[in-house]
């Protein structure tokens, strides 16, 4: 069977859970090769539980100052040295943009958000704010694929884990864009946004008081979102907006505070599998789309509910 | 200085969308215009020239047929300098890759006439597409630093330095001009076009190009060169209307605590 090369998600060598999910997907077409590009030892133990046969491990050194280019060359040239069937890449700004250059590199086709990834290769999207549904394919090249959080439910299955240490050649070209300076993210303790099962969003009706929001999200452990009218007014950053131009979710339940419903904040989450909604405006069309709906204020519904989730707990 | 802004005509997101029976976007019977993402890199662009010492010329560039020439049209009121539209019926149904390539070449072609970019500024994402593939293999093919998801821009001189809201951190981007930049809506509201603007716009220069004026072979594009193939697409049923109650007294918070435990979710 031909290699699968996955690109490990990691933060200072913690896998994140979109890896397991990517192994999971990659056996479905191959054998998976983790591809981890990082400092200090390979995190292989965590790879090999998912199903990694091989590790290749590239150290950053050289490259962790600079984006996404020299990323794409080492793909690259791991590509052309180990053939792969397909190249799976995590679904995020810089997954994606990775995966366009890969493909320019060595010529092959790219789709990206695939949710689902059938053993044929077969891709399915989600496209026009999720009013479509599209079924897709790589036709020339290694197929490379970018892949949401949430595609597959992970599973655990030993692989070899063969770790091998992989030196690229990292052109100076692809060490023109530097960064300059980081600030990691701040943990704020609760789940990953495109990640949660969950998520409770606030928007311009919480008036800037996220309390009732994030009280609501802890009794239900889930994560926090915010619309974009509550990030330009500075309530929350910008990790946290939902829709369009911030991250797209497709949780278990989404559940929309003081949120009016305009496109742009649909197109992040109107694939959610149940939507429920809080609004003092009985007109306001997040109510075109939800499952179930509490016209009321925010203020004294949330309270309300998150002590009737707690009891319920016990 | 010259800088070149990516400019694509997009059908409009508010109206019906849809796919015609080859499965590639509808791009004729659903109204068009300027994709509102783009609108920001015009604006940066337009920023950057008033900052500037010197000469900048701004050219607006966009790939599509004769009726995107409007998404041109509205980026010269709003105060770019010129436009390029690239129209061939070979085109249609072109992926990012060949995208990507007709652009670079469109790129090359103006720099013949102007001198070479030294900015290329694109939108962070088309608003139909939306694959945000294009910026990236646009400096892959120029050879361009990439500097993209920009939420604030500045430059000085030669330099550029932007923030990046990315997923783990927050970073600043540095990078020295020609530089291929793309930024978010983070940046600040695009200007409307002005009266002024307007009546500016009708006599600035837009020039058409054809795949043959960049020297690109028509089976390098289109629908059939693709290098992926959709094979089906599938409208979402549209979700049908639950429950709505209004609150009284505690009851909304009552019924839906009884509707979350109904779906296991407590
Ligand atoms: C290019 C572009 C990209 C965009 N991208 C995004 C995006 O990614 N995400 C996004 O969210 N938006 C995005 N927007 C903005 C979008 O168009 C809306 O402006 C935004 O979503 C509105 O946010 P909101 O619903 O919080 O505010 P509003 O539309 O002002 O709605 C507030 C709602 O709160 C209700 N409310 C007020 N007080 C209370 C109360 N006490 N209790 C209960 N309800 C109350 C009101 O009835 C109202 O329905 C984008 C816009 C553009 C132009
Ligand atoms: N046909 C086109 N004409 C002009 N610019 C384009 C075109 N396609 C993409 N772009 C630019 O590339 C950006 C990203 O597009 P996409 O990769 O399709 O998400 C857009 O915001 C535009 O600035």
């Amino acid at each position: 069977m031909s290699e699968i090369l996955v690109l490990v998600d990691h933060v200072d060598g913690n896998v994140r859970k979109t890896t397991n999910e990517l192994l999971t997907i990659a056996r479905r077409l191959g054998e998976p090769s983790a591809v981890f590009i990082g400092s200090g030892e390979a995190p292989v133990e965590a790879l090999k539980k998912f199903g990694a046969e091989k590790v290749y491990a590239v150290d950053d050194a050289e490259i962790k100052g600079y984006l996404v280019a020299p990323k794409a060359e080492v793909l690259a040239q791991l590509a052309e040295k180990c053939s792969p069937a397909a190249i799976l890449i995590p679904s995020s700004a810089e997954g994606k943009e990775i995966a366009g250059r890969l493909a320019i590199k060595i010529e092959s086709g790219v789709i990206t958000d695939a949710v689902d990834v059938a053993d044929s290769g077969v891709t399915t999207q989600s496209v026009f704010a999720g009013s479509f549904t599209v079924q897709a394919k790589v036709t020339k090249g290694t197929p490379i694929i970018t892949v949401k959080p949430n595609s597959a439910a992970p599973e655990e299955v030993a692989g070899a884990g063969a770790l091998e240490q992989f030196a690229a050649t990292i052109s100076d070209g692809a060490k023109t864009a530097q960064i300059v300076a980081s600030q990691p993210r701040q943990a704020t303790g609760r789940p990953e946004l495109t990640e949660a099962a969950i998520v409770v969003s606030g928007g311009r009706g919480t008036g800037g008081d996220f309390t009732a929001v994030e009280a609501l999200a802890d009794s239900l452990g889930a994560a926090v979102g915010a619309s974009r009218a509550a990030v330009d007014s500075g309530w929350k950053p910008h990790a946290f907006q939902v829709g369009q131009t911030g991250k797209v979710v497709s949780p278990q339940l989404y559940v929309a505070n003081g949120i009016s419903g305009a496109i742009q904040h649909r197109a992040g989450m109107q694939t959610s599998k149940t939507i429920v909604a809080v609004n003092k405006d009985e007109e306001a069309p997040i109510f075109e789309l939800v499952d179930f709906g509490v016209v009321g204020d925010l203020h004294t519904v949330l309270p309300a509910l998150t002590e009737a989730i707690n009891e319920r707990k016990g | 200085m010259n800088i070149v802004v990516l400019v694509k005509h997009v059908p409009d997101a508010t109206a019906d969308r849809r796919f015609e029976s080859d499965n590639t976007v509808d791009r004729v019977g659903v109204d068009g215009l300027l994709s509102e993402l783009d609108e920001y890199a015009v604006e940066q662009a337009l920023q950057i020239k008033e900052k500037a010492d010197g000469d900048v010329t701004v050219t607006a560039l966009c790939i599509g047929p004769e009726q995107a020439g409007d998404a041109i049209r509205k980026a010269l009121q709003m105060g770019a300098d010129q436009g390029v539209l690239v129209t061939d019926d070979a085109i249609a149904g072109s992926d990012a890759v060949a995208t990507s390539l007709v652009l670079a070449k469109a790129i090359e072609k103006i720099a013949e006439a102007n001198g070479a970019a030294d900015l290329v500024v694109t939108g962070m994402a088309s608003t139909d597409a939306g694959t945000s593939l294009v910026p990236a293999m646009l400096a892959e093919r120029l050879g361009l630093p990439q500097v993209t998801f920009a939420s604030v821009v500045e430059t000085q001189g030669d330099q550029i330095r932007a923030k990046r809201d990315g997923d783990a951190a927050t970073e600043v981007i540095g990078a020295t001009l020609p530089v291929l930049l793309s930024v978010t809506d983070q940046t600040g509201e695009a200007r409307y076009p002005s009266f002024k603007g307007i009546m500016a716009a009708k006599k600035k220069p837009l020039e058409n190009y054809t795949l043959a004026d960049l020297g690109v072979d028509a089976g390098q594009v289109g629908l059939d060169a693709a290098w992926t193939a959709v094979e089906e697409t599938t409208a979402r049923p549209p979700r049908t209307a639950g429950e709505i109650v209004t609150d009284e007294d505690g009851s909304g918070a009552k019924a839906l605590a009884e509707f979350l435990a109904s779906k296991k979710f407590i």
